[in-house]
């Protein structure tokens, strides 16, 4: 692999603990659950009536008339996405648009557009369907009307991977450039999906927890009475960015994006495969990549997502990728604050990774009262520190489908 | 019946809610392209707005033709239900 460094100079975020980067790695460290009840009548019909919505509402920050033409998944990502640009410091300018590329994944795309639009066709007729419909329900949405905000031309794409796009839209940045394409790659991933219908069909999967009256207990990764996960909504946006570029302006580097592993399960379109090897090659593939040894791995932001199967399997996974060389990992699971993201989630947790090497801070897992004793990782149920000195870490992204993305990132 | 001003001021509310313009600036002289930000999706909004609040039928052929403000309000004034 080439030697092309690349590092993170910009993060932004709209999160269920948080409208931004500051404010949902606070809530992250002190343990805050963004779970709630849901409010609204068409829950009350619902077996699953929880879920974690973003903490700041898109019109309370993006102007009216923008807002309306966009998705609540666009609304989201372009929120994220300028905070990122901001964060940057490329606001103001510092590339070259043909070597500005963006990947913004989605797992589900506009759903609420298509399915209010479907709505409004039963119940007005064609003539009611909003002629905004295609170009706001398209799952390349969010990462095209981030294109059009920060002028990018390099490329702008689309990872569709379940829950593990947001972790393949990082990829493909990375991807853009190592092989020269671009110089500043807008990465991350956005979702949108807390709606009846997925809502419904995700509980028909046996998917969701059903902890309606203990919301904020509901996401409990590794907990021996875990039933499911959480829908979460909101978008995480990082800027990475050939590492050389990034020096030349004298750019703030929060981590370096080391690198990413990408497989396939080929074992069912839903379960995880039991003995975890696709994740575990995915481990070892961005390990590889990276030159990383495994017992430089110190944090591990899981996907632990809180299913009965999946979080035991994962463990499984991390400890073969180590080849057993896990004492000195601590591992995290922020779903147990944000819910699952879905397409967001690789995004949001990396942002959470690259801020856990920073900071040298691990947030905690929190409702892991009763630890399934299947699991034999060190997990922070507290705020945990990290060791000074060179280190690295693992942010795991599974999806449906049996994609399996790992990201490695190196302190700067 | 709706009468001039009265269409004028309605389209111009449609046009606030589509596009962000001070519905004030929302006169007849005005092009919907050149001077008030609608697009040719945000035009179809416009159009189906107006059809609904007007009573009209505004086809799609017709469309085109409606420039101006006051061409949109000229063709609603002569097609608005009696």
């Amino acid at each position: 692999m080439s030697a092309q460094r690349i590092v993170v100079t910009g993060l932004g975020a709209t999160s269920p603990v948080g409208g931004d980067v500051p404010t949902t790695w606070a809530a992250l460290l002190a343990g805050t659950s963004g779970a709630r009840r849901l409010t609204e009548d068409w829950a009350e019909q619902l077996p699953v009536q929880i879920a974690a919505r973003v903490a700041v509402e898109p019109l309370e920050v993006l102007d009216r008339v923008k807002a309306r033409r966009l998705d609540r998944s666009g609304q989201f990502a372009l929120i994220a996405a300028l905070e990122a640009w901001a964060d940057a410091g490329l606001d103001a300018g510092g590339v070259d648009p043909e070597r500005l590329g963006v990947a913004i994944a989605s797992g589900i795309g506009g759903v609420t557009t298509l399915l209010g639009n479907y709505d409004a066709l039963l119940e007005k007729g064609p003539r009611r369907v909003s002629p905004l419909s295609i170009p706001m329900l398209m799952p390349n949405s969010p990462a095209a009307n981030v294109g059009l905000a920060i002028g990018a031309k390099a490329g702008v794409h689309t990872p569709v991977s379940a829950c593990a796009s947001g972790n393949e839209a990082i990829s493909h940045g990375v991807d853009m450039i190592r092989l020269g394409r671009a110089d500043v790659v807008v990465v991350g991933g956005t979702e949108a999906a807390i709606h009846p219908l997925p809502m419904a069909a995700f509980a028909q999967m046996m998917a969701l927890s059903k902890r309606n009256d203990e919301p904020e207990k509901a996401s409990r990764p590794w907990d021996a009475d875990r039933d499911g996960f959480v829908l979460g909504e909101g978008a995480a946006v990082l800027v990475i960015e050939n590492a050389e570029h990034a020096a030349a302006r004298g750019a703030q580097v929060y981590a370096e994006v080391a690198g990413a592993g990408i497989t396939a399960d080929s074992h069912d379109i839903a379960q995880p495969d039991p003995g975890g090897l696709g994740a575990t090659r995915a481990m070892r593939m961005a390990l590889k990549e990276s030159g990383i040894e495994p017992r430089e791995i110190v944090h591990i932001n899981a996907h632990a997502t809180s299913t009965p199967q999946g979080d035991v399997a994962e463990c499984l996974a991390i400890t073969n990728a180590l080849d057993g060389q896990i004492d000195q990992v601590i591992a995290t699971s922020t779903k147990s604050m944000t819910g699952h993201l879905l397409g967001a989630a690789g995004a949001l947790e990396s942002i959470a990774t690259v801020l856990a090497l920073r900071d040298r801070l691990v947030p905690p897992t929190i409702n892991l009262d009763n630890p399934d004793p299947a699991v034999k990782l060190d997990i922070a149920t507290d705020q945990r520190a990290l060791p000074s000195g060179d280190i690295a870490a693992l942010n795991n992204s599974f999806g449906f489908g049996g994609h399996n993305v790992a990201i490695a990132f190196r302190s700067a | 019946m709706a009468s001039t001003e009265e269409i004028r001021s309605g389209l111009a509310d449609i046009v606030n809610e589509v596009a962000g313009i001070p519905a004030d600036e929302v006169q007849l002289d005005k092009s919907f392209t050149d001077d008030l930000d609608v697009d040719s999706l945000s035009m179809v909004e416009v159009v189906v707005a107006a059809e609904e609040q007007f009573g009209v039928k505004i086809p799609d052929d017709e469309v085109k033709n409606l420039k101006t403000v006051g061409d949109a309000v000229a063709f609603i004034e002569t097609n608005q239900a009696a």
